[in-house]
């Protein structure tokens, strides 16, 4: 278990260094973190780790990683998927992505539909319902977010910020600071509507996908996770009672649980 | 000294409750609390307001750009400044400005500041604003991460636009136009460009090194606005280039009476207006992740961002706001003494002055505003009598003959 950093020469000029997470033996799993990006000691990757061998990338602008000026659209990010895949030499891996991580492992998959077989979306973003408006992480305060993400703020609230209280302000600078770094390479995906055209792509993915969804996803709400399943030939929607959008992590054995099922 | 009188054009009619019962003034505001009747009489006055600043010899004249904002009520500036091209004839027309990564394609800024200077005669005083987060990201959708290099190329267009003789192809990342040709070309090639800055190094070398005139745009006084303009001059001298008061420029709220009292008794309610209804802005909307630079976020305090702070709605007293210097109050006397320590402090040679202020009527508008051009700005007009001959930052009209008839014109 443990962190590199990984070098990857796009075209010249582009460079991006990645730092990815590695855990585990077993089956290659690759996942795609959402806006927020990896928790402090990730329980969620922990728990994958023990049926895995966990890669998880860190987008530029999150983490240690760079290259954020490189990434300007949708298509710019699925490529640095792969890059970051290949450079990884995975075998055919099960790839999860989280939120923002479901967008790109969604676009991934309906741009190359040949180079992945499994694919779970957990509460991805990527599709937008006028009658259930994506709420706007862009516009949230800090202290607003356990109950934006999470369906048990008070249980959960000390996942989102390792602990910190956000109304201490000398932790909310920092946070301020890391959080508006994270977001300005989301925002490239996500502003001002979380919605770069996936769903005319999606007919194309030909992965067996599993869509979870949190019921009480306060963020994305579940009314999504039917839209989903229903623009994939081959994909089906499960929602998680006492979850919100932090479904991974509030209901971490039962996702888990269900991804080992989705692999074999 | 330059002077451009500037007109925010607030909505003067909030409801007494606005803060408690809205959360911003800005981006989601509803427009249930506009009129548009009222408007119209409101748009007039505030013209009148502007034109008759012209008459009392103010150099400038000023508008500028917001989007769903009820302290500001000129999503096109353009319009406004079109409108007192033909009713005015010394006066620069001072739009500061166009955000130029709004307009698609951002040729027509230059097209649209091309017809102005044209129309004024070479009046035109054009201000490139990235804009601010609300307008530029939340009201018109730009990506925050992405803003500052759509700006930069639109710059590159216009500029180019103006200077090229004939059509060329402008391949952008953000704009393609195969024959890109601005019809008609301004007057003054370019006019004078004005950059409104907030402290961001990067602001202060585009202006420097493109002899642009960096203007802070704040509401909270000279006292404040010590540190960010010692900064620039800092980086205008690290430049090597020369230390000319013309190259940046400052807005400042200023009212003026026949005593310090009258100002007090007269404006304090329009002053409290402002400050403590107008600039409720939900601090969600002030910086969308990406809109400043991390090095800028690092140096800003964010205890706004508390839940205490959002629920707060204590004002700033009339005492507060002329104390700590966010307001310029007071006689003549009073008003001419604060001015020279800021135009001294600051070094500034161009003064934006906010004279009108939220929800001040008409009469009391004319008056301050007659004041400070009969009694106090005489008094300023050679604060910097090494730099008196520095015309490179200022409009070059068309001299007087080649000036259109035009049976309009005021005292033309």
């Amino acid at each position: 278990m443990g962190t590199q950093l990984l070098k990857i020469s796009a075209a010249p000029g582009v460079e991006y260094e990645i730092e990815v997470w590695q855990s585990g033996s077993g089956p290659d799993l690759l996942f795609l973190h959402g806006a927020g990006g990896l928790l402090r000691d990730d329980p969620f990757l922990a728990a994958l780790a023990r049926h895995f061998r966990v890669s998880a990338p860190l987008l530029p602008g999150y983490g240690t990683s760079t290259g954020d000026v490189h990434l300007r659209d949708m298509l710019d990010f699925s490529l640095l998927g792969y890059d970051i895949w290949d450079a990884l030499k995975l075998h055919r891996p099960l790839v999860v992505g989280h939120s923002m991580g479901g967008m790109i492992a969604a676009e991934m998959a309906a741009i190359a539909p040949d180079r992945i077989d499994r694919l779970a979306l957990l509460c991805p973003a990527g599709l937008w319902l006028d009658d259930h408006p994506v709420t706007d992480i862009f516009t949230a305060l800090p202290f607003e977010l356990p109950s934006l993400l999470l369906h048990d703020p008070e249980l959960n609230g000390a996942l989102l910020s390792a602990g910190g209280d956000f109304d201490d302000p000398e932790f909310l600078t920092g946070f301020m600071v890391e959080n508006s770094r994270r977001l300005t390479t989301a925002g490239k995906l996500l502003f001002p509507v979380p919605d770069r055209g996936l769903a005319n792509r999606m007919y194309r993915i030909r992965a067996r996908t599993e869509v979870l969804w949190g019921k009480s996803d306060r963020l994305i709400p579940p009314e999504y996770a039917r839209e989903f399943a229903r623009l994939m030939p081959n994909a089906s929607a499960r929602l998680f009672d006492e979850a919100g959008h932090m479904l991974p992590y509030e209901q971490t054995d039962a996702v888990v649980a269900a991804l080992l099922n989705l692999h074999n | 000294m330059k002077f451009t009188w500037f007109n925010l054009m607030p909505w003067p009619h909030l409801p007494d409750n606005f803060r408690e019962e809205y959360r911003s003034v800005w981006v989601d505001i509803p427009t249930s609390l506009y009129d548009p009747v009222r408007g119209h009489e409101l748009y007039n006055v505030y013209l009148d307001e502007l034109e008759y600043a012209e008459s009392l010899g103010y150099d400038g004249i000023g508008v500028n750009e917001h989007h769903a904002n009820a302290y500001g009520l000129m999503p096109s500036p353009n319009i406004m400044a079109a409108a007192l091209a033909r009713r005015t004839s010394k006066s620069a027309l001072v739009v500061l400005g166009n955000s130029i990564a709004l307009y698609n394609p951002p040729i027509r800024v230059a097209e649209e500041f091309a017809m102005l200077d044209v129309i004024s005669g070479g009046r035109l005083v054009a201000g490139f604003p990235v804009g601010t987060s609300m307008d530029t990201n939340f009201c018109y959708g730009q990506i925050p991460g992405l803003t500052r290099e759509k700006y930069a190329e639109a710059h590159e267009l216009i500029r180019r636009a103006w200077k090229e003789d004939k059509p060329f192809a402008f391949n952008g990342r953000y704009t393609k136009l195969r024959y890109a040709n601005c019809w008609p070309k301004p007057i003054q090639n370019p006019p004078p460009i004005f950059i409104p800055g907030g402290g961001s190094l990067e602001t202060y070398d585009f202006c420097i090194e493109n002899d642009y005139v960096y203007c802070y745009l704040s509401y909270s006084g000279y006292k404040r606005a010590k540190q960010l303009m010692d900064g620039y001059w800092q980086r205008v001298e690290d430049a090597g280039k020369d230390m000319s008061p013309y190259r940046a420029g400052f807005a400042q709220t200023i009212v003026v009476a026949q005593s310090d009292a009258e100002a007090e008794r007269d404006y304090r309610q329009h002053i409290d207006y402002f400050y403590n209804r107008c600039l409720h802005v939900y601090p969600g909307f002030a910086d969308a992740p990406g809109y400043r630079t991390i090095k800028t976020l690092k140096a800003n305090v964010t205890s706004q961002m508390t839940r205490a702070a959002v629920g707060d709605v204590s004002s700033m007293s009339w005492d507060q706001l002329v104390n700590q210097g966010y307001v310029i109050a007071g006689s003549p006397d009073t008003v001419v003494e604060k001015m020279k320590e800021m135009i001294t402090g600051l070094r500034v040679g161009n003064i934006f002055c906010l004279i009108h202020v939220g929800d001040m009527p008409k009469d009391k508008c004319m008056r301050s505003t007659r004041l400070f051009a009969e009694e106090v700005m005489p008094r300023l007009r050679n604060m910097w009598p090494e730099h008196a001959d520095d015309d490179r930052f200022w409009i070059h009209p068309v001299t007087q003959s080649a000036r259109a008839e035009a049976p309009s014109i005021v005292g033309g």
